[in-house]
């Protein structure tokens, strides 16, 4: 495959890890943040972690909009599709993320409830065009990457005049998430205070958000926290490169925004799609993030304009008052303060096949992402220790 | 003691005061299932007329008949595939594979197969038809005979198009004991060729994926193979076929009916290009998409070597590889050595793969 | 992070769709969200829509660095 098997080269791979050792300072450790949830994914599909100096910590952060969708936003997506008539399209990673009382869209379905799996907005608009007499509810979710297709779904049902499809809008916006896991009232450069703000030495930038929205976003976090931005490609030899960059920003005292993914990312981004986005949603006084609270200026909902095709307004459900499970510990691990690990649900019961919160859901998640690709790892150690 | 030969049956079509079936744009209806003569005549003309074999023939409920010595293997599968008909077959030439491979797992030579069908009524013949000579010719290339089956009809709505169930029974050579908990530390894993065939083909062809390929589902009978096999080696220790759940699924059960770990080499998984980038648009891992024309041997290391060779020997073994190796681990972890040189775990997956969007 | 894959052009179609080819697989994608695609350009795919054309040369450049990454780790080690 083009473009993609060049970008996985062992040899090259070889190469990278030995000039990241040969950089890392071994009297420092180093820890970074990969934001993005398809970044946690290829370091664990590829293992990379075997290949990086034990100094050099990936801390897995919030990029994983299933995961971040607070209890509450699921409980209303399965009420819309319990108590209602509607055809729900969702997007397949969301099919069994647990809302309150473990409810999902899975057991909906099982329950009697229409819900469809589709692989894009285009699936959804033609089942509301095949089916004029049933409401046709589209549950979009996803960060700056994920949003414009939705924009292009809700201009193409006003142009073909559809009556019966409407949007349950959760998409949710990088940069003010990166400022939450920050902390926006952090002077910059100060320690971590009672507010656990993680220490991190720099960001791994998303790849294809940055690809919508460009590199000049992120220049508020090198400028005001002092902290490196590396926008890095989705392949493993991306990540790999993106952080030996990282690692040399830090060492230099340097705090830029370098773009690994040149070939996908360009300084403004994607205008048009930015243009569709602004055209179809403004941006909500705030929206609740599983695992960071309430986050300001966070995320999007439709225009007045468009109301039609809102939702929210369409429909109005009853839902219980959220709740999470009080052991889970999906809050801070999507903060990057603990560990899958850490958290004494991962494993027993919370696994993949029944899982607890989030994390565990999505297989970009922190915690499935290591008990699918990892966990082996850390019993090998516990057994290395005893 | 045989019993008196008795002349084949004519199709009630011959009969007078009958039609016969109308296989071009006929239905099935609720009195294909009813017992009476209109199921007689769709057993007739359609199963017994394709089946077609001297015990089959004979029309009992049961079918009698003696095995050669040895001991006696049987299996059973269900097939509830969607969509019915796919690239490079259909759910009759399924049923028939799924259960000879099933036996030829065991290590046994397989003889006789059972064909149950559920047909929801307004079901094409014409459909039906396809699917029974294909199960008759997947039949006769395996070298069974289907001598016994039943047809049940179940109202529109409550059915989806056919389901079909097999039974089969063989018997196992002497000096031959392949069984799921025999892997031992040490032993190599090999598999006959390129994975994911199956399920990519058949995701291709389900409606909202849009997307076309030139993979055919590699479903096949493995009896000649596995005889080859097992006269190279007559000791291979383990045996399977990877089908829902792909390689990974299966590699974890045998660790664990095993007691012990497994780790496998990326690159030496073989995988066609066209595979792994339908994978890729659909976000799926090749390690868990079916197959229905492979298996995977499990043998002592000194004998890897000439198992690759018969194998490769073999047209359905052209692509065969070692893949990996049994490692002793109490937990019984699959792990895999990537292509980047990392290592992950192949886990076992939880339910129905789902794609990933983000 | 979400995830997307570069694929190549080989048709143009109508209401702003195209097909792309990953390796003798053919999708049927949009071309709503990004202008000026032509027979041969690389795409990034999401969902079903192009997100970005594939610059060729920055994919070269980007390789070759990598190349040069580690040359210069064996380089040293060989001074």
């Amino acid at each position: 495959m083009k473009y993609v098997e060049e970008f996985r080269d062992a040899e090259l791979a070889k190469g990278l890890s030995a000039a990241i050792s040969a950089e890392a300072d071994p009297d420092r450790i180093y820890r970074f943040m990969e934001f993005c949830g398809g970044h946690t994914h290829a370091l664990a599909r590829y293992g990379v972690e075997d290949l990086l100096p034990k100094n050099v910590h990936m801390i897995h952060g919030p990029g994983c909009p299933v995961c971040v969708l607070p209890v509450g936003r699921v409980d209303e997506a399965v009420a819309l599709a319990t108590q209602h008539d509607v055809i729900l399209c969702t997007y397949a990673d969301l099919m069994r993320v647990p809302g309150t009382k473990y409810e999902s869209l899975i057991k909906a379905r099982s329950k009697g409830a229409d819900v469809r799996m589709v692989y894009s907005t285009i699936d959804a608009l033609n089942i509301a065009k095949d089916n004029p007499d049933r409401e046709v509810v589209f549950f979009a979710i996803g960060f700056e990457t994920t949003t414009p297709p939705t924009a292009v779904a809700i201009k193409q049902a006003q142009k073909l005049g559809l009556k019966n499809f409407s949007v349950y809008c959760n998409h949710v916006l990088t940069p003010a998430a990166m400022r939450a896991i920050l902390g926006t009232h952090t002077p910059q450069g100060a320690p971590p205070n009672e507010q656990n703000n993680v220490i991190l030495d720099g960001f791994v930038g998303p790849a294809h958000v940055s690809a919508v929205i460009g590199t000049q976003p992120y220049e508020e976090f090198t400028r005001d926290y002092k902290k490196p931005v590396v926008i890095a490609g989705f392949e493993p030899l991306d990540v790999m490169q993106s952080i030996l960059q990282l690692i040399r920003q830090t060492n230099d005292g340097r705090a830029d925004v370098e773009n690994e993914y040149a070939r996908a990312v360009t300084p403004q981004g994607n205008i048009k799609a930015q243009k569709l986005v602004d055209e179809v949603f403004k941006v909500r006084d705030e929206f609740s993030w599983r695992g960071l609270g309430s986050v300001p200026l966070s995320a999007l909902k439709i225009r007045a304009e468009f109301s039609e095709f809102d939702a929210e307004l369409r429909f109005r459900v009853d839902v219980p008052n959220p709740k999470e499970n009080k052991l889970c510990e999906c809050g801070p691990i999507l903060r990057g303060e603990k560990n899958p690990v850490d958290c004494s649900l991962f494993g027993t019961p919370c696994t993949p096949d029944n899982p607890m919160g989030a994390c565990m859901v999505s297989s970009e998640g922190a915690c499935a992402a290591h008990w699918t690709y990892g966990r082996f790892r850390t019993e090998l150690e516990l057994e290395d220790s005893a | 003691m045989n019993a008196p030969q008795k002349p084949p049956q004519k199709p009630h079509g011959n009969k007078p005061g009958s039609r016969p079936l109308d296989l071009k744009n006929g239905r099935v209806d609720m009195s294909h299932g009813a017992g009476g003569r209109a199921m007689a005549q769709l057993i007739e003309d359609l199963f017994v007329g394709e089946f077609d074999n001297e015990l089959l023939n004979r029309e009992h409920d049961a079918a009698m008949f003696t095995l050669p010595p040895g001991r006696v293997v049987m299996s059973t599968d269900s097939f509830v595939i969607s969509p019915l008909f796919f690239p490079g077959g259909n759910i009759g030439s399924l049923a028939v594979h799924g259960t000879v491979n099933d036996i030829s797992m065991a290590g046994a030579k397989p003889y006789y197969l059972t064909a149950g069908f559920i047909i929801e009524e307004g079901f094409p013949l014409a459909d039906l038809s396809q699917i029974v000579k294909s199960m008759a010719a997947a039949a006769k290339e395996a070298g069974v005979s289907i001598v016994t089956g039943d047809t049940k009809v179940v109202e529109r709505g409550h059915g989806d198009g056919i389901f079909i169930n097999t039974a089969g029974v063989g018997v196992v050579r002497d000096g031959v004991d392949v069984c799921g908990d025999l892997a031992q530390p040490g032993d190599k894993i090999l598999v006959n060729g390129t994975l994911g065939d199956h399920g990519v083909a058949v995701m291709s062809k389900r409606e909202n994926l849009s997307f076309t390929t030139a993979i055919e589902s590699d479903s096949q009978d493995l009896g000649d193979l596995v005889s080859d096999m097992l006269d190279a080696v007559p000791d291979i220790h383990v045996l399977r076929d990877p089908t829902r759940g792909g390689l990974a699924a299966t590699l974890n059960e045998i660790a664990h009916q095993s007691g012990v770990g497994i780790e496998l080499n990326e690159d030496a998984i073989p995988v066609r290009p066209e595979v792994k980038s339908a994978c890729e648009l659909l976000g799926l891992d090749p390690l868990y998409v079916a197959n229905e024309g492979k298996l995977i041997a499990i043998c002592p290391a000194d004998k890897a070597d000439a198992l690759l060779a018969a194998m490769q020997a073999h047209p359905k073994g052209q692509h065969a590889a070692i893949v990996g190796e049994v490692l002793q681990d109490a937990r019984c972890f699959v792990r895999m050595k990537t292509g980047l040189g990392g290592t992950r775990m192949v886990d076992w997956l939880a339910g129905e793969q789902l794609p990933r969007i983000c | 992070m979400c995830h997307a894959i570069p694929a190549k052009v080989v048709a143009l179609r109508d209401d702003s769709m195209a097909d792309v080819e990953l390796e003798g697989v053919i999708k049927e994608v949009s071309l709503d969200l990004v202008d000026g695609v032509e027979l041969g350009d690389y795409v990034i795919l999401h969902v079903g829509y192009a997100l970005a054309k594939l610059d060729p040369e920055e994919a070269q450049k980007t390789l070759k660095l990598f190349a040069e990454m580690g040359a210069a780790v064996n380089d040293g080690a060989a001074a």
